[in-house]
């Protein structure tokens, strides 16, 4: 009966041992986070970032100004992308003019997001993910399921199955170290022959007109330091004002992200090498209609370091892929709906609102309250999943007014007490399908009791 | 202290015991408790499924009813929640701000209003806590583990004063049970899911009795605790609202 996240998620469920095996994988990682954010200053951390980002946010056009005319005078080349094929043609056409048809490219959600490689692939281009987890996923024609952790769906040994097939290596070989040396191998000579390389960016500044890339693996400095032009992909909400702003934005991202005081690599670059080219795309794509809708703005605060997906009990039972939407988890359950409301009606009600999301979120999103809004967007549009209008607005009906209350529930108890369980527990009952009984109810109710001791009329 | 107790529209019919044990304890503590609230429902159940619509007019007669309190009392902390966070915005007149201001959670009550931090009571049993999410990270009556802080609160130092009752300590003290409302029916293997893991958590800790600041919760966790499919411990669990906890270790 149900669609869209749910059918996925019991999809995702239906192996149950994976299931518990993919939570236990992303609690460590939060659990890695509690560890490595027990600071002292944490909270007042948190209100830094979260300042620092609704000022960015508030000054966006003027900072967007001022770091463009900074990064064009160390010589880089700004251009601006109103949304996702106008930023494909522009890098498409910066790789054409220098005939470059071997591109290495580091993690990016952006790219993602305006599906760059296949529209560079259709034209003759090669991309080669060199992040680990993304060059797993791209081996295997998947997207990403997580935002810092592509590759969290996948096990050792059927990495060392996809590795044996790609590459040749022992297919029992699944040690981690021996499948990063592969990989390394592979990579290496991606990285150091590319005729471009294309990298995502943590944070774009104002100040300085340079481009701050976070990795753990140096694929991204490997490959803008080796390659002839450097082409970075970003989001306009990446913006941040001062080099003050960008040192509390790297303390929360990393610690929020992977448990890390600081990412292994941290690269501020504010011009291209000698020789060599850089070019910034300032991708808008809907980003500035959110920064127009004043209930859903602060969402634009997202840093990425997907630690609301770590701890959100929903996407660690069911995985990245059931959100089917490049970004996932509860951030990606209040992005997707602005991008398209029909195709995602389900991601704002794949959640229990238990809170976590908010209270780990580096720079403050009240992503529940934001899940509730989108839910009754979802509602006024009509197009409300899971058969919830239909239940809802006969609920709505019953527990206004108290007579029609009382008749309901007299007839709901009497059907729990004397109708069989085994007729009300078919397939089309979503109480109990899924392996839950139902109660047992009570031959009075409260009011019904208060009544016959004379305390209530 | 006179107050009016509000008995959620769920309990109202599948777990009346809890409102009578709610009644029994508040008057035992001295309370002049009156049973006259009349709205069976504060609209929770339509406002967080997106029928904000069909909300409206049973969180309105929910705020009359509260209109004529000074101070009304409910056993859930995610009722309690919904009516001190969402009444004020979801009805247009002043009386979702007052209903929101005179509400408290049974627990939340005791130790803040009445200003009992212990009660003399006896408990020998080994007991986990739930916390409902709505109480522990809406209302904030226990410390949080996403903020660091440690497992506290009206509810918590009630249980701890009692005599012989031993907490037990959880892998995950405050995760989500899974029932969630509408999300209930509509994730169902996923809901059903995140129960299984929860009770996994408290009989691998070796909890006699579990228990809980909602029934909602409980509702949904017997009720995957007692599905055959489950591990036999769980159904040997006993699952307590804290009012019939409090209730019974106070007589």
């Amino acid at each position: 009966m149900n669609t869209g996240h749910s059918a996925a998620a019991a999809e995702f469920l239906s192996d149950a041992n994976r299931a518990a095996w993919h939570d236990q994988a992303l609690w460590f990682v939060r659990q890695r986070r509690d560890r490595a954010t027990d600071l002292p200053e944490w909270e007042a951390l948190r209100d830094r970032a979260a300042a620092l980002k609704a000022h960015a946010m508030g000054n966006l056009a003027g900072l967007l100004e001022a770091f463009e005319v900074r990064a064009t005078a160390g010589g880089t080349t700004v251009h601006w992308a109103r949304d996702a094929k106008e930023h494909n043609r522009i890098v498409f056409d910066i790789l054409r003019q220098h005939s470059a048809t071997r591109v290495a490219k580091s993690k990016s959600m952006l790219t993602e997001e305006c599906g760059l490689n296949p529209y560079l692939a259709a034209r003759g281009i090669e991309v080669v993910d060199t992040d680990l987890g993304e060059r797993i996923v791209q081996l295997a024609g998947e997207a990403p399921s997580h935002i810092v952790l592509p590759a969290i769906h996948w096990k050792k040994e059927e990495i060392a199955a996809l590795f044996h097939t790609h590459f040749g290596t022992p297919a029992d070989e699944s040690s981690p170290d021996a499948l990063a040396a592969a990989a390394r191998e592979h990579l290496r000579d991606t990285l150091l022959h590319a005729d471009a390389a294309i990298t995502g960016a943590n944070a774009i500044v104002a100040e300085t007109g340079g481009v701050v890339v976070c990795t753990n693996e140096g694929n991204a400095d490997l490959g803008m330091h080796s390659a002839p032009i450097h082409i970075v992909s970003v989001g306009i909400e990446k913006i941040v004002a001062t080099l003050d702003d960008l040192g509390v934005l790297l303390r929360v991202l990393a610690r929020s992200a992977t448990g890390q005081p600081i990412t292994s690599y941290t690269t501020h670059v504010t011009a291209p090498r000698a020789g060599a080219e850089m070019h910034v795309v300032l991708v808008d794509n809907g980003r500035t209609a959110r920064l127009a809708d004043p209930e859903f703005r602060d969402a634009l605060h997202c840093i990425r370091c997907a630690a609301c997906l770590n701890t959100c009990p929903v996407f660690r039972r069911t995985g990245g892929h059931s959100y089917q939407y490049t970004l996932a988890g509860p951030i990606g359950a209040i992005l997707a709906p602005a991008v398209d409301l029909a195709a995602h009606r389900s991601l704002p009600f794949a959640s229990t609102l238990c809170g976590s999301c908010k209270d780990v979120c580096p720079v403050r999103i009240d992503i529940p309250a934001q899940l509730l809004a989108w839910r009754a967007r979802v509602a006024a549009a009509g197009a409300l999943p899971n058969g919830y209008a239909a239940i809802f607005s006969r609920l709505g009906r019953i527990l206004a007014d108290r007579a029609r209350f009382e008749m309901a529930g007299r007839w709901a108890r009497r059907v729990l007490r004397f109708v069989p369980a085994t007729l009300l527990a078919g397939r089309w009952n979503p109480w109990t399908h899924a392996g839950r009984k139902l109660p047992v109810a009570p031959a009075e109710s409260f009011r019904e009791w208060a009544r016959r001791e004379g305390r209530v009329e | 202290m006179r107050v009016a107790l509000a008995v959620p529209c769920y309990v109202d019919q599948l777990r009346p015991a809890v409102a009578r044990a709610t009644l029994v304890l508040l008057e035992r503590l001295g309370c002049k408790v009156s049973l006259a609230f009349d709205a069976p429902c504060c609209g929770q159940p339509m406002n967080n499924a997106g029928a904000v619509a069909d909300a409206r007019a049973a969180a309105s007669n929910w705020a009359a009813s509260a209109g004529v309190f000074d101070v009304v009392v409910m056993p859930s902390g995610s009722c309690t929640h919904h009516v001190r966070h969402h009444l004020p915005s979801l009805i247009d007149n002043a009386s979702g701000t007052h209903a929101a201001q005179v509400t408290f959670e049974l627990c939340e009550f005791i130790a803040g209003p009445l200003g009992i931090a212990h009660l003399p009571g006896r408990f020998p049993y080994r007991v986990a806590m739930h916390l409902g999410c709505h109480a522990q990270r809406g209302l904030r009556l226990g410390g949080s583990s996403e903020l660091h802080e440690p497992t506290s609160g009206p509810m918590h130092s009630l249980l701890s004063g009692l005599e012989g009752l031993t907490l037990v300590p959880l892998d995950r003290a405050d995760e989500c049970c899974g029932f969630g409302g509408s999300f209930a029916i509509g994730e169902p293997e996923l809901s059903v899911a995140m129960g299984r893991a929860r009770l996994a958590d408290y009989t691998s800790h070796v909890a006699e009795v579990l228990v809980s600041s909602d029934a909602s919760c409980l509702l949904h966790l017997e009720g995957v605790a007692h599905n055959s499919l489950v591990r036999s411990e769980a159904k040997d669990l006993r699952t307590m609202h804290i009012a019939e906890l409090l209730e019974e270790a106070t007589r």
